[in-house]
């Protein structure tokens, strides 16, 4: 089967590095990122906007990056999880989780971690409620979410 | 909110399996016990941490797999020309191309990894197609025309006791849609009903829901070398003195939690040598038992793999792993008990009717499970055991988090609750009447060592409040307690090798330490290099792994039945041990001391430093390696069906639930969880409050949200958003308690801790539900409809209750009666020869 796909040139900001890429139209960006770009730490639930496991950040802001076309994030700011560090030194939300444990399969984290960042970066010092309400798009089946809490709360304190 | 018991000096007993105490440091631990990160962690924070669907190898296929859209069917021709002519199709598989069946349990041989003659359930594969992207693969699967005739389904426990319309699912079992049926009975129980001041029955269901792991399932298989027809499908040697045959070899790369069974049935179905074939697990998205079986994808892409020569990938989307499922039985249950004045058990008859799903899968087990664990809480005298599975034309359920006696649990804490509040007694106090005791063997035989039940329920009561509450209505507080095993006595197979197996290599100061344990996120390879480290005198950070490879790691039955710790932790034990021996004498002879005065600990063997005893141990011994393995106690009874039940250790956990329930609208709100877990020994006290609170999370899931339920044999909630579970915003404060019982036979006295603490979850709330509206649910999950209808019942003047309100007949076979043991342990007669 033939099939007409047509292709564009996207130009994206990702972690600080511009590219330009001949995309079908229709990828979505968590396809790209993972597929075209190799930047699989962008994990995928569910590719339907439910799950919040593939959140990245466009202009600081998380979004799902599985209901997402390239094409309308040109000339933003795109954070993934492999941007959040700065060179090998953790970002101290990764180093809480690290410490206290907030990970376990990792599967769901770098899309929590980045709704993470999102929230510490308005708001220095969030409530327990906050940061629920700020995380409440991330599922994670393993934690129970008590640890992540934490971690957070832990990040935060270290931020300020 | 954590609370644990600091690291104190080892135990009297010694540590572990053949403990050489004389090797064993003294004083305290170094690393046992530390609260210290994970040793993945970094990985996983960074986005490191290559789960199976990172893989992309240059040249990667993608594979997608076409499913019956019925129930039931017979399939009448698969035409998958147009399929073929597509451009960017590599390849077209169907039945016929993996025609062996396979299974997880010896006894039920009944899948294909593409069904040609019969689909049994919505999901059920039947082609597959490799080609360039996943789009061109997944309008291939469009393109293939079946023909089916379709066949009448059987969706409910009661459909399947009954004649079949036109034929059976399965073409064994039976009689009807029956797939298994147990009877068992220990003691006197006809004695101990007629002993009882007061008898009681009851009827509870409980709704079947699946693991919902954040990952979707996800292999890749690569074929290397050779031809894939016919001389891969023989062994090297066949056909006497012959030349040896030239065959590839496939690797897989998978999101399983059992290398090994994959191993295994991958060798059966694609007919090759366990040596020409590596399965390797990948970075893992989470189990929860969801991902024990072998599954048809991960023959499927290799035998794609093998017939385009390229690598072949293939990722369920979230609507396939709802019907891959495996999940929560759905279990209905009866359960007559009789007991004194005071409260004490004196028989106990339990029925349970399984519904199995389309294929055998654990199920076996689980029907045994349900009934194997009432007695290792509870001193029950006298006991008979009636189980049924079922076959319906759904997806097949399995090993969920608990395996089979979460819905027992279930029933039974509330069973003695009703009793209790019969009888004017308190719930609490006629439990703790019928604890059982350490050191004590069970009526059906289970050998209990270390118990931790009496302290776990005292700090509970202590730390909630729970005999002070304040009573008013809408408000309610549960108790409930629990067992699960620390690893099955018995392999899924028949054999007599170790269960569990650890080499330890040392080179120029670095460790090395090998083991086919499979990390599912629950933190087996942290528990592994902490018990090297703590041996060898070094930080878990200084341990290189390499786990979960069938061809460079020796065997561990992997992530399921909570084994990893006590298991794959004594294996270590020992290989660590040797290689500390080795170590200690280099280093003894080097500065003209006994062995048994040298220190070991802080990067230091006596005088020198790790890496300068290393050397002196190599130039002594050579190449430095060692070996440690774990093979449970032979404990099972004499009995058949023995085999399901036995562990070396049970962990404990007790529970409370406070929770507001709102009499006009049904919702129920938790406020807090207080739960204590026996965990024998925490080796990793975060790791084990990690595991702890995720049980309750989803026992509190279980209870209140989750259903894996079906209309016409389509999944009622086959999406992340319809099927609800816990939420960052609907996850109550959870306080934990570690309780360390300290296991005669654990690694320094280390039990499970991934499963148990999820099964009080669901009784206490239903407990807590009764306190507080004074309305039973009598089975989960709860939902705000159930309550209110409840309510409802009671104020017409009906009992106050929802839930089953008859147990179906079903044609158990006679029991076979057991003669109980000696309770006392040292008094007992040896179990099985």
């Amino acid at each position: 089967m033939a099939r007409d796909v047509q292709r564009l040139v996207v130009a994206l900001n990702v972690n600080g590095e511009r590219t330009e890429l001949l995309l079908p139209v229709h990828k979505t960006l968590l396809e790209v990122l993972r597929e075209e770009m190799q930047l699989t730490g962008t994990k995928h639930g569910c590719e339907l906007g439910e799950c919040g496991t593939c959140t990245v950040l466009v202009d600081g802001r998380p979004e799902l990056s599985c209901l997402l076309l390239p094409v309308q994030v040109e000339g933003r700011v795109i954070t993934t999880i492999e941007g959040m560090a700065s060179g090998s030194t953790l970002h101290p939300l990764q180093q809480a989780f690290v410490e206290l444990g907030a990970a376990q399969c990792g599967y769901c984290t770098p899309g929590i971690l980045l709704s993470a960042k999102s929230l510490l970066e308005t708001t220095d010092r969030p409530s327990r409620e906050e940061i629920r309400e700020a995380l409440a798009g991330n599922l994670c089946r393993c934690t129970g979410y008590a640890k992540i809490l934490d971690a957070v709360e832990l990040a935060a304190g270290r931020m300020r | 909110m954590t609370h644990h018991p600091h690291p104190g000096l080892r135990p009297d007993l010694p540590a572990g399996r053949g403990g050489e105490e004389n090797l064993g440091p003294v004083g305290e631990f170094s690393v046992i016990g530390k609260p210290l990160p994970g040793v993945n962690a970094v990985a996983k924070v960074t986005g490191r941490a290559v789960y199976a669907d990172d893989m992309l190898p240059v040249r990667t296929l993608h594979c997608r797999i076409l499913r019956s859209p019925h129930p039931h069917a017979r399939i009448v021709s698969v035409d998958t020309s147009a399929a073929r002519r597509m451009p960017g199709v590599q390849a077209v598989i169907t039945g016929s191309d993996l025609p062996i069946k396979f299974g997880i349990l010896p006894v039920t041989q009944d899948e294909r990894a593409l069904e040609h003659e019969k689909v049994r359930y919505v999901g059920d594969p039947i082609a597959a197609v490799a080609a360039v992207d996943e789009e061109i693969a997944a309008a291939a699967c469009d393109a293939i025309a079946v023909e089916y005739e379709v066949l009448e389904p059987v969706m409910s426990i009661e459909d399947a006791l009954a004649p079949a319309k036109k034929e059976r699912i399965q073409d064994y079992g039976g009689p009807n849609n029956i797939h298994k049926l147990v009877a068992l009975e220990f003691g006197d129980v006809d004695g101990g009903f007629a002993r009882a001041d007061h008898v009681r029955e009851d009827l509870f269901f409980f709704q079947g829901n699946t693991h919902l792991p954040m990952e979707q399932h996800s292999a890749i298989a690569t074929f290397e070398g050779g031809s894939a027809g016919g001389s891969a499908s023989r062994g090297p040697r066949e056909g006497g003195d012959s030349p040896p045959q030239t065959v590839g070899k496939v690797t897989l790369w998978s999101s399983t939690q059992v290398v090994h069974y994959v191993h295994r049935a991958l060798a059966k179905v694609l007919e090759l040598p366990m040596n020409r074939i590596r399965v390797i697990g990948a970075a893992h998205g989470g189990g929860f038992g969801g991902k024990t079986d072998p599954f048809a994808h991960e023959i499927i892409v290799c035998k794609l793999a093998m017939i385009t020569g390229r690598p072949v990938k293939c990722t369920l989307t979230r609507e396939e792993v709802f019907y891959a499922h495996r999940g929560r039985h759905p279990v209905l249950m009866w359960v007559r008990t009789g007991v004194t004045r005071d409260g004490r058990i004196t028989a106990m008859h339990f029925r349970s009717a399984l519904d199995g799903g389309a294929y055998g899968s654990y199920g076996v087990a689980s029907t045994f499970y349900t009934g194997a664990l009432q007695t290792v809480t509870y001193d029950i005298p006298a006991y008979r055991f009636e189980g049924c599975r079922v076959f319906t034309n759904k997806p097949p359920c399995g090993p969920k988090r608990g395996h089979g006696t979460p819905q027992p649990r279930f029933a039974i804490e509330l069973h003695l609750e009703k009793i209790a509040h019969e009888l004017g007694l308190d719930p609490v106090d006629v439990k703790q009447r019928n604890f059982v005791k350490p050191m004590t063997r069970t009526v059906n035989w289970l050998r209990i060592t270390s118990c931790g039940l009496e302290e776990c329920t005292e700090r509970v009561m202590a730390a909630s409040g729970y005999r002070r509450r304040e009573r008013k209505p809408g408000h309610g507080m549960g108790f409930a307690v629990s067992t699960y095993m620390s690893g099955a006595g018995t392999a899924i197979y028949w054999n007599d090798m170790p269960h569990s197996e650890v080499q330890i290599k040392v080179d120029r100061g670095g460790v090395t330490a090998y083991c086919g344990a499979m990390d599912i996120g629950q933190g087996s390879d942290s528990v592994l290099a902490a018990i090297v480290a703590e041996e060898l005198g070094l930080h878990p950070a200084d341990i290189r792994l390499v786990t979960a490879d069938t061809d460079t790691t020796p065997i561990d039955l992997g992530s399921y039945s909570s084994r990893v710790t006590f298991m794959a932790g004594n294996a270590a034990l020992e290989a660590a041990r040797k290689m500390r021996a080795m170590l200690v004498e280099a280093a003894a002879a080097k500065m003209g001391r006994e062995a048994a005065s040298v220190e070991v600990g802080g990067g230091r063997i006596g005088e020198f430093s790790f890496e300068e005893a290393s050397i002196l141990a190599e130039a002594r011994f050579g190449t430095l390696t060692s070996a440690g393995s774990y093979t449970p106690p032979k404990i099972a009874g004499p009995y058949k069906g023995s085999g399901v039940g036995p562990s070396p250790a049970y962990s404990y956990s007790a529970c409370v639930i406070d929770l507001d329930a709102d009499a006009r609208t049904g919702l129920v709100h938790v406020n807090k969880v207080w739960i204590a877990h026996d965990v024998g020994r925490a080796i990793n006290p975060l790791l084990v409050e990690g595991q702890v609170e995720g049980s309750v999370y989803m026992g509190l899931g279980e209870a209140l949200m989750e259903e894996q339920a079906f209309r016409k044999g389509l999944h009622k909630w086959p999406s992340m958003l319809e099927y609800k579970s816990p939420t960052f915003l609907d996850m109550p404060d959870v306080e934990t308690f570690i309780v360390e019982s300290v296991d005669p036979e654990g690694p320094y006295g280390a039990k499970e801790a991934g499963q148990g603490p999820l099964l009080p979850v669901p009784p206490a709330v239903c407990a807590a539900i009764y306190d507080a509206l004074g309305v039973w649910i009598d089975e989960v999950p709860v939902t705000p409809e159930k309550v209110v209808e409840a309510l409802r019942r009671k104020k017409k003047g009906e009992p106050g209750r929802f839930g089953p309100s008859t147990f179906p007949a079903i044609p158990y076979p006679p029991c076979i009666k057991v003669e109980p043991p000696d309770k006392e342990l040292d008094r007992a007669s040896p179990a099985s020869i």
